[in-house]
């Protein structure tokens, strides 16, 4: 079992970056870490010690909510202290260098940043330039490693096992980090992957990616066991990827006419904020077959078993 | 003043008039005098056994930033760096900060030159006003003081319309017209190139066809006017259907040339993973495929110059995420040996040829009587040591910018001495 086998590996990686560097082992010994953790949610007092005496600081160049706050409360029911930074741009133009700001939160004893950049490679770039430990909270279109591993930790909840299962991404695939992190996570773990959305918002060169890719969400809705409805990120789209919102739905959008065309256990996810009436309409998104709250919560306690194990590593380092 | 330099024994290989034999080279009072077995003495002896003593180098696309970001380099660095990478003459691109786009700023980048007293330095004018491509610049005046060829080099002309008014206009002056090829609708907002790396990188990517399809319109526009002394030049070709493009055209012997860097024939989009900004440069590295392409085309003789595009930048900015760096490489100072790893070495060119690609070819496209060991001719003189190895270290350039993929690399070919007009400018070790 693969959870067994997770059990016994010992986790050496001080920065969570992305899910493409990860080995299935690895994911799921995340995934088997979050599991612990979710109990400490179920108490009446949520709070458990291992970050105690611990600094984190929510680095965001970006809009979150609830990301931000996952990450915020995950931290606090770990016992670490929380520090908050919010700038509109890490960009030269702007202020300060985004390693100029690192360092200068460094000095004052932080022990792990979690940063989200719209420039893509900005964790990576940190974890290079400074001590601490840097999760990604997502960058540019490149990852949110956390996303990715809530999805799955998710549908193992549901479905026991990502092994064989037919998911289907859909929507804005190329501007999304969401669809990358998860690609990773899911095909990693046995799951087979068609990404769905129109020619003009598929990434250049998709085919050498380690999915199959359909234009029709009609044909593939049919065969899959999981739909993960992606957001119309209109800040991130250039140009005119398709002709109009009411055009978009009618061959993307997750309806009630299209859901009857799907399993009847279809697990139907979303990373939120979700369009309504855009990527799914609302007797979708709130009816029996959705399991999009379930992914906020479970958010909690894959990002816990993030920080505890960024955590952990350093420790080791020293 | 009578004085004289007489460089004995070396390999001498000037390729405009088809010599490589060991022999001797003799300047007088700047100029070359002789070239051959020659048995007097003179008052300043080389010896330069085992050495290559070629025409000096020349390099038609560098940026010396001046005038507006003198602290990344300046015309004197920047003159400094070119005769350490054995370039006796050197064309500067007139992006800077106000672009160069009328004669009092082409003479100005010629007396900072003088001042210098390193290279010759030479300049392309804008080839619009601003850089804005709508309105020309006066490409005459220009031309009067010394410009040699125009480009709004950092941008491509997008306009099909004004890039035929420059060409129409430019043939009047027997000026070439060179052209950054870039549609910006299909570079869009690309740090990269489009591709695999691109989209798991989560970069924004420029597609190839944003050089090819500006490149493609402008053999057009070329084709169309077919008068007697247009001549266009295409820059820093990198792709394998660019290739293409310039093969067709010189096949119906249209008057295109084009020019290859560095960077495109060693390293790939495949450098990016990292995010490591060093590789950040604009036409952007592409795939293995395109490198081979381009080789093949020096090794046919349809490259008709090699540049470094040297781009220098602060470490400070170049030290920020890969979407907000610059662009650009710092490479004059080793591009020779560069291009000796990509051509030399793995046998895409010997010698004479590749020195004739940094010597008299790229002269004939600037239109400037310089590349040769004739008689009479400037004293431009670079002494290599062939046979040289050792490591690539940025800390030693003289440009103001280390902004340079290759620092630690091991290489093999260096710049013993560098010539200007009879005088040693640069010696290894300075």
């Amino acid at each position: 079992m693969a959870i067994r086998k997770g059990k016994q590996l010992e986790w050496k990686h001080k920065h969570l970056l992305g899910l493409r560097d990860l080995s299935a082992e690895e994911i799921t010994y995340i995934l088997d870490t979050a599991k612990g953790f979710e109990e400490i949610s179920t108490r009446s007092v949520k709070k458990a010690p291992p970050l105690r005496g611990k600094v984190v600081c929510n680095l965001f160049f970006e809009d979150s909510t609830r990301t931000r706050n996952s990450f915020t409360l995950a931290a606090n029911r770990l016992s670490a202290d929380v520090i908050e930074f919010t700038k509109t741009a890490s960009s030269v133009s702007k202020g300060e260098t985004l390693l100029d700001t690192a360092r200068n939160l460094e000095a004052m004893g932080i022990d792990i940043v979690v940063v989200r950049d719209s420039a893509a490679g900005a964790p990576k770039f940190l974890s290079r330039n400074i001590n601490a430990c840097v999760v990604n909270a997502g960058d540019g279109f490149c990852e949110h490693p956390t996303q990715g591993l809530l999805d799955v930790y998710t549908i193992r909840k549901f479905k026991g096992s990502l092994e064989g299962l037919k998911i289907a991404i859909v929507g804005d695939i190329a501007h999304s980090r969401v669809a990358r992190s998860c690609m990773w996570a899911m095909t990693k773990l046995g799951a087979e992957v068609t990404f769905v959305g129109p020619p003009t918002l598929m990434p250049a060169q998709v085919d050498k990616l380690p999915v199959s890719v359909s234009y029709s969400l009609d044909e593939v809705i049919e065969k899959v066991d999981v739909v993960n409805m992606l957001r119309i990120q209109f800040e991130r789209l250039g140009g005119n990827p398709f002709p109009s919102v009411r055009e978009y739905s009618h061959y993307f959008g997750l309806t009630v006419e299209r859901m009857k065309k799907a399993k009847p256990d279809i697990l139907v996810m979303h990373p939120g904020p979700i369009n309504r009436g855009l990527e799914m309409e609302s007797e979708v998104a709130d009816g029996p077959n959705s399991v999009i709250l379930e992914q906020v919560k479970n958010g909690l306690a894959v990002r816990m078993a993030a920080l505890f194990l960024v955590n952990q590593a350093a420790a080791q380092v020293q | 003043m009578n004085s004289e330099l007489l460089i004995k024994n070396g390999r001498v290989i000037d390729p405009a008039n088809g010599i490589d034999e060991k022999c001797d080279v003799l300047i007088v009072d700047g100029d070359i005098a002789e070239v051959g077995q020659i048995k007097k003495s003179a008052e300043t002896v080389i010896d330069a056994a085992g050495k290559l003593v070629t025409p000096g180098l020349i390099d038609i696309h560098v940026h010396f930033r001046e005038p507006g970001d003198e602290e990344e380099e300046t015309i004197a660095s920047g003159s400094a760096a070119a005769v350490a990478g054995g370039f006796t003459s050197v064309v500067c691109m007139p992006n800077t900060k106000p672009p160069i786009e009328n004669e009092t700023d082409v003479e100005y980048v010629h007396r900072k030159a003088r001042q210098a007293r390193k290279t010759h330095v030479y300049t392309m004018g804008a080839i619009t006003k601003g850089l804005a491509g709508v309105e020309l610049a006066e490409m005459g005046f220009m031309s009067e003081a010394g410009a040699v060829g125009f480009t709004d080099d950092g941008n491509g002309v997008q306009d099909p319309s004004v890039m035929l008014r420059a060409l129409k206009y430019a043939a009047m002056f027997n000026v070439v017209i060179a052209q950054h090829c870039q549609a910006n609708s299909f570079a869009g907002a690309g740090v990269m190139n489009s591709g695999y790396y691109s989209t798991i990188l989560g970069l924004p990517g420029a597609d190839p066809l944003a050089e090819e399809a500006m490149l493609w319109r402008d053999i057009q526009l070329v084709r169309k006017i077919r008068l007697g002394k247009i001549r266009y030049h295409a820059q820093h070709i990198s792709t394998a259907n660019s290739v293409e493009l310039i093969r067709a055209a010189k096949k119906d012997s249209l008057p295109v040339s084009c020019e290859v860097t560095p960077h495109h024939l060693l390293l790939t989009e495949e450098n990016c993973a990292e995010y490591d900004t060093n590789y950040k440069v604009n036409p952007p590295l592409r795939t293995s495929r395109d490198i081979e392409a381009l080789k093949e085309a020096i090794a046919e003789g349809m490259v008709d110059a090699l540049v470094s595009d040297h781009a220098p930048h602060l470490q400070s900015e170049k030290e920020l995420e890969f979407l907000t760096a610059p662009f650009g490489i710092a490479s004059m100072e080793c591009s020779l040996a560069l291009f000796v790893k990509a051509l030399i070495e793995p046998g895409v060119l010997d010698w004479p040829r590749l020195i004739e690609l940094m010597t008299v070819k790229p002269a004939r496209i600037i239109g400037v009587d310089k590349g040769t060991l004739s008689k009479g001719k400037q004293g431009d003189v670079t002494i290599i040591d062939p046979n040289a190895e050792y490591l690539i270290d940025v800390n030693k350039f003289h440009s103001k910018s280390r902004n340079c993929p290759y620092h630690g690399w091991a290489v093999k070919g260096r710049v013993e001495k560098t010539i200007v007009g009879g005088e040693i400018r640069y010696s290894v070790g300075d």
